[in-house]
């Protein structure tokens, strides 16, 4: 039977009942749908995790302190809690590491800032003049913090585009004003520019001072929170992460490098740890929306079986005419992926509007990729062979005597 | 040209066996209109299923033009009747959501032929089985039973068949209706085609030129029809 031939005569089946076959394929559908939406979400959220990732830097490297581990002890000071950098380690790292564009130490903590009589609570990041260039920050109006700044202990301050927003207002000049830090009035002497994304990590909610100033009046210590190292190409990130590896353990006199006391992460690892979690968040997701696919496939199998039932006759007399098994299970298959991919088609719109409402409701952005329709089609057509398979059998399977006698 | 040979066919239900044919032999030569007669449960439509090679006997042999059909599979089976069989059936069993040239079409559909050619089989197939042109793009539940028949029974002649088999084909007609479609199968006998009618009726069973009698599965009378009733077409005009 020729293709033409069976796609007609599967139409003209489908659209006989279009309430029943509408009601059938919503199953499909809907579970296209939220995979695809599911899919364009984590691909979005994903795409917005790198960007916001690759924006605090190129070919950088993050020393930050680690579990401070005695050995033979499971007891360990919280990530991130120890105190286990110092000023001179970066100091170390910027005289004896070799291919190394910056370094960049930097002790944050979130302080209460007052300014003209308005609160916020913002992190304060104690650092040098080289951060803006790791950590790829712009500046907007005045300047950064400067090597003299650091050198004096100066208490002069650079604000994020946010926490400018907060205490002075939109878009008003701050340069020459003053804030006051834990009580200590500091200078404003610059803002940057804002590099957008929200929430935690922001580089725009921030307040610079140098570290030389953040030791002594802040915190009252020399240890730091994080060192920040540019190497100078992609190509050295590996040479360099090792460099420093051995020179902190050297420094700390530890000999065995599985309890160190500090972290060296590179921008990648950061990059791989991230899409590891989304990439698995994305797939918990669609295979939730997944399962709908299959409630859907159990329900296109159901109809098709009724369709069967429904059309003994119709199969007795094709085959007394001479319609072969094959010719009566392929018209069936036909139907049934008829159908799925109708739905499939359908899903995948409803999947796109749904991903469209996210990105307008919830600011998150979405990507709808051409391989995750590819996919659908796929699945759908897949869903509807597997489902359709054994009705089909069945109806190919009829006896055309019985068939033909059935009422 | 049919030939049975000895065939029988046993039905088993449990421990129950049920000799629904028992050694029926005859010949039916090319053009011949034959009638097979019998009383309900007789095996009448048993041995329809046979010579229309729906169904194999359980022994016995089955020459359809020569040719062996007693021991083919399905999809054989299917080939003979899609090439050399054409059915008429008492409930017309024609598809309800397709057109009347559809209907007709389909046979030939299954045989694979290309459409231009099918196209002018079914225009013959349904002039000789007189159905008016303007019900030909009709759905086929929009017809009265009547016209119904007569689209099967071109359904039945479009392949261009060794034998046209029709299981009470006036069954479901009333007496004016079903002298049309007789008067139809008449008019095809003449035209040189093989007709097989199957039917309970000795009135309906004279209009063929034979009459088999068969009674309890077994051949009681094979003779010429006497008196043959002869349709005029002249006095049904639609
Ligand atoms: N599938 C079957 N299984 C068991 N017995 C059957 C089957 N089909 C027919 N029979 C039996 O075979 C015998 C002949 O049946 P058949 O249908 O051929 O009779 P018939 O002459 O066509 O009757 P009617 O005029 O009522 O249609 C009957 O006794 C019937 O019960
Ligand atoms: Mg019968």
């Amino acid at each position: 039977m020729e293709i033409s031939e069976l796609l007609q005569e599967a139409f003209s089946a489908v659209t006989l009942n279009k309430a029943r076959s509408g009601l059938t394929i919503l199953g499909i559908v809907i579970g296209i749908g939220s995979v695809i939406a599911m899919i364009s979400i984590g691909q979005g959220a994903q795409g917005s995790i790198t960007s916001s990732i690759q924006s605090i830097g190129s070919n950088l490297i993050l020393i930050t302190p680690g579990f401070q581990r005695t050995p033979g002890s499971q007891v360990s000071a919280g990530r991130g809690s120890a105190e286990t950098l110092r000023q001179e380690d970066a100091d170390a790292i910027a005289n004896q590491v070799s291919m190394i564009q910056a370094v960049a130490p930097e002790i944050t903590r979130r302080y209460q800032i007052t300014a003209l009589g308005k609160n916020t609570n913002t992190s304060v990041v104690g650092t040098v003049s080289s951060y803006p260039e790791v950590r790829n920050i712009q500046i907007d109006l005045g300047n950064f913090i400067t090597d003299q700044n650091v050198k004096d202990g100066s208490k002069v301050a650079v604000l994020g585009p946010t926490t400018r927003d907060d205490l002075f207002g939109t878009g008003v000049d701050p340069t020459g004003k003053t804030i006051r830090i834990n009580n200590i009035n500091f200078q404003v002497v610059g803002v940057t520019v804002a590099k957008g994304g929200s929430g935690f990590g922001s580089q725009d909610d921030m307040i610079f001072v140098p570290i030389s100033t953040a030791q002594r009046y802040l915190e009252g210590d020399t240890y730091v929170t994080t060192i920040s190292v540019e190497a100078q190409d992609a190509q050295s990130m590996t040479q360099v992460q090792d460099q420093i590896t051995s020179l902190l353990l050297e420094r700390h006199h530890i000999s065995d490098p599985t309890l160190a006391d500090f972290q060296v992460l590179n921008q990648t690892d950061i990059l791989s740890t991230a899409s590891t979690i989304t990439n698995t968040f994305t797939i918990l997701l669609a295979s939730i929306a997944g399962i709908s696919l299959i409630v859907g496939g159990i329900g296109i199998m159901n109809m098709m079986l009724t369709t069967v039932t429904e059309r003994t006759r119709e199969i007795g007399l094709r085959k007394a005419i001479g319609a072969k098994k094959r010719d009566i299970s392929t018209q069936f298959l036909i139907e049934s992926v008829m159908l799925t991919f109708l739905g499939g088609i359908v899903g995948i719109i409803l999947g796109w509007m749904l991903s469209m409402l996210v990105t307008y409701f919830a600011g998150i952005t979405t990507s709808i990729s051409w391989w995750s329709i590819l996919l659908a089609f796929g699945v759908s057509a897949g869903i509807g062979i597997v489902f359709g398979y054994y009705p089909a059998r069945r109806a190919a399977s009829l006896n055309p005597i019985e068939a033909l006698r059935y009422e | 040209m049919i030939e049975l040979k000895g065939v029988n066919k046993v039905y088993k239900t449990g421990d129950v066996e049920t000799w629904a044919l028992k050694d029926i032999s005859f010949k039916v030569n090319d053009g011949e209109f034959i009638s097979i007669m019998g009383p309900s449960g007789s095996g009448k439509s048993t041995l329809m299923h046979i010579i229309g090679a729906l169904d194999t006997p359980t022994s016995g042999e089955y020459l359809l033009d020569g040719k062996d059909v007693s021991k083919m599979a399905d999809d054989e089976l299917a080939d003979i009747r899609n090439d050399k069989i054409g059915f008429v059936f008492q409930q017309f069993n024609l598809l309800p959501r397709i057109t009347v040239f559809r209907n007709v079409m389909l046979p030939l559909i299954y045989a694979g032929t290309p459409k231009e050619a099918r196209e002018e089989s079914a225009r013959k197939a349904l002039i000789s089985a007189a159905l008016p042109e303007n019900w030909w793009t009709h759905h086929s539940n929009q017809l009265s039973g009547g016209q119904m028949q007569r689209v099967a029974i071109a359904r039945a002649l479009v392949n261009n068949p060794t034998i046209i088999l029709a299981d009470e084909p006036t069954g479901n007609l009333d007496s004016k209706t079903g002298e049309i479609v007789l008067g139809t199968f008449q008019k095809l006998h003449e035209q040189g085609r093989t007709i097989v009618l199957i039917t309970h009726e000795l009135y309906v069973a004279e209009h063929a030129e034979r009459i088999i009698h068969i009674v309890d599965g077994q051949v009681k009378s094979d003779s010429k029809s006497h008196p043959r009733r002869k349709i005029s077409m002249k006095d049904y005009k639609d």
